[in-house]
């Protein structure tokens, strides 16, 4: 087994983006500009599970 | 309402529920184990769930009942302030992904089946571990109680339940076959049953949130009615947007939520049942696809308001039911209350399981009977499992459920306390168990303290009226609130700092640590995960 730093790669650095964006409310607190009839504080919270999930996805791909 | 204009629905969602039901009694049979008498089989499957189960089943567990529910009800009420929970699903999956996957290896190598047994073996003692398996246990128990409430909302707009003892029999059925399965098959039940139970909510989902908006004009039309009801309120913490005093309580709540959530022991059961970190891994990546049914599910609150929907009573978790009730041909409102009634199942099921699996490793086999062997500790967390669904019951016939998320929100303040000795101790051993223990007693204090303090005029409560906490009490001359686990934690935070440095300079002993840096990152194959199944557990 490849030794104790397998939790030391600095991919996982990685992950602090999507825990801190989504929890910045000044930057989806607002109406405008809307999508799809969707208010931005709707439609861009929800796009921030695509960030969440890319994210994820790219860290477990570069630490397996 | 009457029970006879719903008869196409009553009839669905009963012939529903008794299928499900039967699989969970099959489920025992499932991935055939030799002898399901020992925690390892009963209370975590065999500990050898892959990819797909795991996603199943953890989704299962994270997205419960009074999610369909209690968040739309928020939202109905409100405003923007409910959609707290599309963040909070976001961020805990990175959080779990540096988290659990730790506990993870170091559960697999000392064979540990709850948070508490990491505490035991981490910070040798048991004090400190019976801290943590109470407060999991008291914790779990309202967050069961409101599974329940998901079903009883179901029950109401069928016309059946509602008031006095008679009308909660059919909710009292429901428990008692749930606690049958649960009882013989343990967490396999759960997790076969997780599969009907997302095929159903995805499906009803889909067709809500395409049919629904249709039939109300369009989204714009949703959003532009949720607005006009919030400004006709004289309330001024709702409205479709957040104002300046309820930023920084989504941004705790959210945080704090999702600190909390893998910190619960039926969330780090799913986890551990797993069967390697890659497993993990994965599922954290693909976990969020529920995150955006979640925020989908969410925004039914708005179409209740746009579609003119009038809770039954004062009970505002029963605007879901009632607008698919209102929207629905009967047949497929039938399909939806079954898919919110079995969705209470399986996370009723693993919560139970898991607050069993609590009191018998850190109660039972610590303090009342050390020698118990594998199949006696199945038994006795058998039986627990039994007398926390009783519990949960009588949580819900003695309380409003006006109360539903509140009580959620309670459990969140009260198992944030366990963060230092769980999630912070997989990163460090600096602290001294002397310090974790007086932050618990600390943060746990000082949250019912405040939780105490917090009043709610819209139910008449003076007390224990939620969970956001105007700060102006603490003397700051502002109309802000915080989310009260926040400030428990960071109080508890600061006097385990204090305590841990005082401890030390006084010399006290700290408590032995079983293990060391290589069992954190070990991983299915690893020569140490082998070896230590052989030892059993001890």
């Amino acid at each position: 087994m490849p030794g104790n730093d397998r939790d030391r790669s600095p991919w996982y650095w990685l992950l602090l983006v999507p825990i801190a964006v989504p929890l910045m409310t000044f930057l989806f607190n607002a109406a405008e500009p809307t999508l799809l009839g969707f208010p931005l504080f709707y439609w861009l919270q929800l796009a921030f599970i695509i960030l969440g999930v890319a994210t994820t996805t790219l860290v477990y791909r570069m630490t397996r | 309402m009457n029970p006879g204009e719903h008869v196409t629905e009553i009839v669905i969602f009963t012939v529903l529920f008794l299928v499900v039901s039967g699989m969970g009694f099959v489920a025992a049979r499932w991935r055939r184990p030799q002898d399901l008498a020992s925690l390892n089989e009963w209370g975590l499957g065999g500990r050898n769930f892959g990819s797909w189960i795991t996603w199943f089943l953890v989704g299962g567990d994270l997205y419960t009942a009074y999610t369909f529910v209690a968040v739309p009800a928020l939202l109905f009420g409100a405003g923007a302030m409910g959609f707290f929970a599309v963040p909070y699903t976001v961020i805990v999956y990175p959080l779990v992904f540096l988290v659990l996957i730790r506990l993870w290896s170091v559960s697999h190598v000392h064979s540990l089946v709850t948070p508490a047994d990491f505490v035991r073996v981490r910070f040798g003692s048991p004090t400190l571990a019976l801290l943590v398996a109470i407060t999991g246990i008291v914790a779990t128990m309202p967050y069961i109680a409101l599974q329940l409430i998901g079903i009883e909302a179901v029950l109401k707009t069928m016309g059946i339940g509602g008031s006095g003892l008679l009308s909660d029999l059919p909710l009292i059925i429901a428990f008692v076959i749930l606690a049958a399965y649960t009882y013989q098959s343990g967490l396999r039940a759960p997790a076969l049953i997780a599969f009907v139970k997302d095929i159903l909510i995805y499906l009803v989902i889909l067709v809500a949130v395409i049919y629904i908006p249709a039939r109300l004009g369009g989204w714009e039309v949703i959003f532009g009615r949720a607005q006009e009801k919030f400004a006709a309120t004289p309330a001024q913490g709702d409205g479709i947007l957040l104002n300046a005093n309820n930023q920084l309580q989504y941004f705790t709540l959210a945080l704090g939520s999702a600190l909390a959530l893998f910190l619960y022991p039926h969330s780090i059961t799913g986890v551990l049942a797993s069967k390697n970190r890659n497993v993990i891994k994965r599922n954290m990546s693909a976990l969020p696809a529920y995150s955006l049914l979640l925020g989908l599910i969410a925004l039914l609150g708005y179409m209740a308001i746009a579609a003119g929907v009038k809770p039954i009573g004062t009970d505002n978790n029963t605007v879901v039911p009632v607008l698919f009730d209102q929207m629905f041909p009967d047949w497929f409102a039938g399909i939806a209350f079954a898919a919110v009634g079995i969705g209470a199942l399986v996370p009723a099921a693993i919560m139970s399981i898991a607050a069993a699996n609590l009191f018998t490793r850190n109660i039972y086999r610590e303090y009342i009977n050390p020698q118990a062997t594998d199949a006696q500790e199945a038994g006795v967390s058998k039986l627990t499992s039994l007398v926390v669904k009783v519990g949960a019951v009588l949580f819900i016939l003695l309380i409003d459920p006006q109360f539903s998320i509140d009580l959620q929100l309670i459990g969140g303040v009260i198992i944030l306390q366990t963060l230092p000795s769980v999630a912070i101790g997989l990163f460090t051993r600096w602290f001294h168990k002397v310090g974790l223990i007086a932050g618990w007693v600390a943060g746990m204090g000082g949250g019912l303290v405040l939780l105490y303090n917090i009043s709610n005029p819209a139910i008449k409560h003076a007390h224990f009226g939620g969970s956001a906490f105007p700060l102006e009490k603490l003397g700051f001359d502002t109309k802000m609130t915080i989310y009260a686990g926040f400030l428990a934690l960071l109080l508890n935070l600061i006097v385990a700092v204090a305590a841990t440095l005082i401890a030390r300079a006084a010399k006290v002993p700290d408590g032995p640590d079983g293990t060391s840096p290589d069992h954190f990152t070990a991983d299915e194959g690893d020569p140490r995960v082998k070896d230590l199944e052989l030892e059993s557990s001890t």
